[in-house]
């Protein structure tokens, strides 16, 4: 990189990968910005992005994990099928007729049995390539048809809608915090970015290691509480259409005020995608699970010689993998209101490609949570992007794959020039 | 005569059908440096992989202290202080040098979390004592040389205070200059009482550093000196043809 500038990020020690990715991000937007004569970068449409992101990006945190170990998961879209068909029956047809319609109790219980049943169904997958070491590929595939057909089975083919209302706010179509929890949240969350940057300071220096510049410091943190605050100000333009305002007073048998506005701020799936995407960079960067996920995809033997359990590490892997599949079923199922018999369907291969652009190596051993986040945005950026456009879905799923081989390219590229991972 | 620190007593292993190591025992006193020689596959390597747990053996007893010993995974081996260098060096190549260190033995705060700047902390005092020119401790040991990440994988070994150690060729990627400071921490570690199995094919090098050696062929035990009592030429001539030339004689 030329002078100044790779300097300059040096200094800030911002991973090149990441600032690639955001303005492959930004690149893409602003020539479908373009393109669609000033209607994608509008808040409107980038909060329907995220909306429609959230399940993937959910299940690409834990295809990391997996494709770190060395290991695949062709199954989650099947299982996602599965565990949202059976929290749709569970929810509509048995939970109502004892607790009642509409009862708070219901998306809890539909949800806890949901995260039950995805982590049972990873763990079992799990357990047959770690203990009795059939290839991943192939439980996986096998699982892909089995769940696939199993959620058929459950329903008969037939849609389960609609779903308990409190169930479906988890969606975020139509579970938003608001403007001002959103603000609150922003606010908390700057101040908990800034209190990081400020403790990982302190102990640098209580060790004597070397620390950035203090301004370069500075300049990090500004950046990311503009971050913060720049995706909580767009959030919070979205407004509420008028029509559906009106309809809510007059719900209420009120008058709407002149000129009353609401804006919807956070939807409830963004902010469980916020919270799966923190959870799993501590997994990964701060616990000894996830540290040993990453060392036995850097040496399997090494691992072992170190007193690392590899098979038990395999199945905890793949049962991770299946509850981040079920907290993605409900967001896919709550965002849709309804669980049909395809749902999910090929979002194995999405969630794939989300990982694999944002960085994580298929040889293993080598992958980050916030780079399968933003793959997942860039993906769902293109598709929406060419939808907009007007391309239709053959032609879109010829680019997406054309763009998968482009990115892994580029990235094989990137790891020989920087000679690191 | 006292007891050994460690005894490996009538040990077999066998692949398939290959008897890998058949009905060998060494031992090892404290403040002593016994040595492994023998042709490539001879079950060297083999045979100290049972000590550290990563084969199980298929016969034979293991005593520390005289006490026999179950050692059924490195984590048993560990608990019994008994660390290893091993051949392949057994690193994660997309690990710094620190996390490698510490591998399973995770320095934690007290939220259960990895604490990595006390592991880098205490990397760089152990480094500083090893190899003083290693600086490259944030990253990944697959992009140092194969002198600093055999220095990484001694570190590994020395830091958790073993009383019996295992080095399987821990020179063979060293400069001179390095090969140097490994005897000289080889010496330093006898004087604190370790008992130390060293595999070598520099038969100078073992005749200089070992107290006794053990020569191995074909996954038998042809023989075990004391170095004052034999020559080089017994020793190769034991690694060559197989036969104890004292014993002959
Ligand atoms: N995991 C294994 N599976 C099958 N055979 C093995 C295995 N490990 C070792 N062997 C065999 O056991 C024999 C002894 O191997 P070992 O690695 O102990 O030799 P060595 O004395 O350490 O040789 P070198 O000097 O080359 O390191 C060889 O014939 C080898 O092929
Ligand atoms: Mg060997």
């Amino acid at each position: 990189m030329s002078g100044g500038l790779g300097k300059l990020i040096r200094t800030l020690q911002i991973d090149t990968r990441l600032l690639g990715m955001i303005g492959a991000f930004i690149v893409i937007s602003l020539v479908f910005h373009v393109a669609t004569g000033g209607t994608f970068l509008t808040p409107r449409n980038l909060f329907t992005l995220t909306l429609q992101t959230a399940s993937v990006a959910v299940m690409a945190t834990g295809m990391v994990f997996v494709i770190v170990t060395r290991n695949i998961d062709l199954s989650i879209g099947s299982m996602l099928g599965i565990i949202g068909m059976l929290m749709g029956v569970i929810q509509v047809q048995i939970l109502p007729d004892f607790l009642g319609f509409g009862n708070p109790a219901i998306w809890v219980i539909t949800v806890v049995i949901g995260l039950l049943l995805g982590a049972a169904i990873g763990a079992f997958q799990g357990w047959l390539i770690g203990y009795l070491v059939i290839p991943s590929f192939i439980v996986t595939l096998g699982g892909l048809l089995i769940w696939r057909g199993g959620a058929w089975w459950v329903s008969k083919g037939t849609t389960i809608s609609p779903l308990d209302p409190n169930f479906v706010m988890l969606g975020g179509a139509s579970g938003t915090i608001g403007v001002t929890a959103s603000w609150v949240l922003a606010i908390v969350g700057s101040i908990l970015t800034v209190v990081f940057l400020i403790n990982t300071r302190r102990k640098h220096i209580s060790h004597d290691f070397a620390v950035k510049p203090l301004w370069a410091e500075y300049a990090l943190g500004a950046i990311l509480v503009a971050a913060i605050c720049g995706i909580t100000a767009i959030m919070n333009a979205y407004l509420v259409p008028t029509r559906i305002l009106q309809r809510r007073f007059a719900a209420e048998g009120l008058e709407m005020p002149e000129g009353y506005t609401e804006a919807y701020g956070f939807p409830i799936s963004v902010l469980i995608v916020l919270f799966v995407t923190i959870a799993m960079t501590v997994v990964a960067k701060k616990t000894r699970f996830g540290r040993y996920i990453f060392a036995m995809g850097g040496n399997p033997d090494a691992a072992e010689l170190s007193g690392i359990n590899t098979r038990m590490l395999t199945v905890k892997v793949f049962a991770l993998m299946g509850a981040l599949t079920a907290i993605a079923a409900v967001i896919a199922s709550a965002r849709l209101g309804s669980a049909g018999s395809s749902l999910g369907e090929l979002d194995e291969l999405r969630v794939i490609a989300a990982a694999v652009i944002g960085g994580t190596a298929l040889a293993g051993g080598v992958g980050t949570i916030y780079g399968a986040i933003l793959g997942a945005l860039i993906m769902q950026a293109l598709v929406s992007g060419m939808g907009m456009v007007g391309v239709d879905s053959p032609l879109q799923n010829m680019i997406v794959g054309g763009v998968l081989i482009l990115a892994v390219w580029i990235d094989i590229i990137y790891r020989r020039k920087t000679g690191d991972a | 005569m006292s007891t050994p620190l460690l005894e490996m007593r009538n040990i077999s292993i066998h692949f398939g059908g290959i008897k890998a190591v058949d009905d060998v025992s060494i031992d090892v006193m404290p403040g002593e440096v016994v040595g492994l020689l023998g042709h490539n596959g001879a079950g060297k390597s083999t045979l100290i992989k049972i000590l550290s747990g990563a084969y199980k053996k298929d016969a034979g007893e293991i005593f520390v202290d005289g006490q026999k010993v179950e050692i059924n995974s490195p984590i048993d081996a560990r608990a019994h202080n008994i660390e290893t260098i091993y051949q392949t060096l057994a690193l994660s190549d997309n690990l710094d040098a620190a996390s490698n260190l510490f591998l399973g033995r995770e320095i934690t705060t007290r939220f259960g979390l990895v604490d990595d700047t006390a592991m880098e902390a205490e990397s760089r005092k152990i480094m500083a004592r090893l190899n003083p020119n290693f600086q490259r401790f944030s990253e990944p040991v697959r992009s140092l040389s194969g002198g600093q990440r055999q220095s990484v994988a001694i570190a590994r070994a020395v830091y958790f205070n073993a009383r019996i150690l295992i080095m399987d060729e821990p020179t063979a990627a060293l400069g001179v200059h390095e090969t140097a400071m490994v005897a000289d921490l080889i010496k330093e570690l006898k004087a604190q009482g370790l008992g130390i199995f060293l595999i070598s094919h520099d038969t100078r090098e073992m005749m200089d550093l070992c107290d006794r050696v053990s020569v191995m062929k074909n996954g038998q035990l042809i023989g075990t000196e004391r170095v004052e009592d034999v020559t080089e030429d017994d020793i190769l001539s034991m690694i060559i043809m197989g036969k104890n030339p004292k014993k002959a004689a």
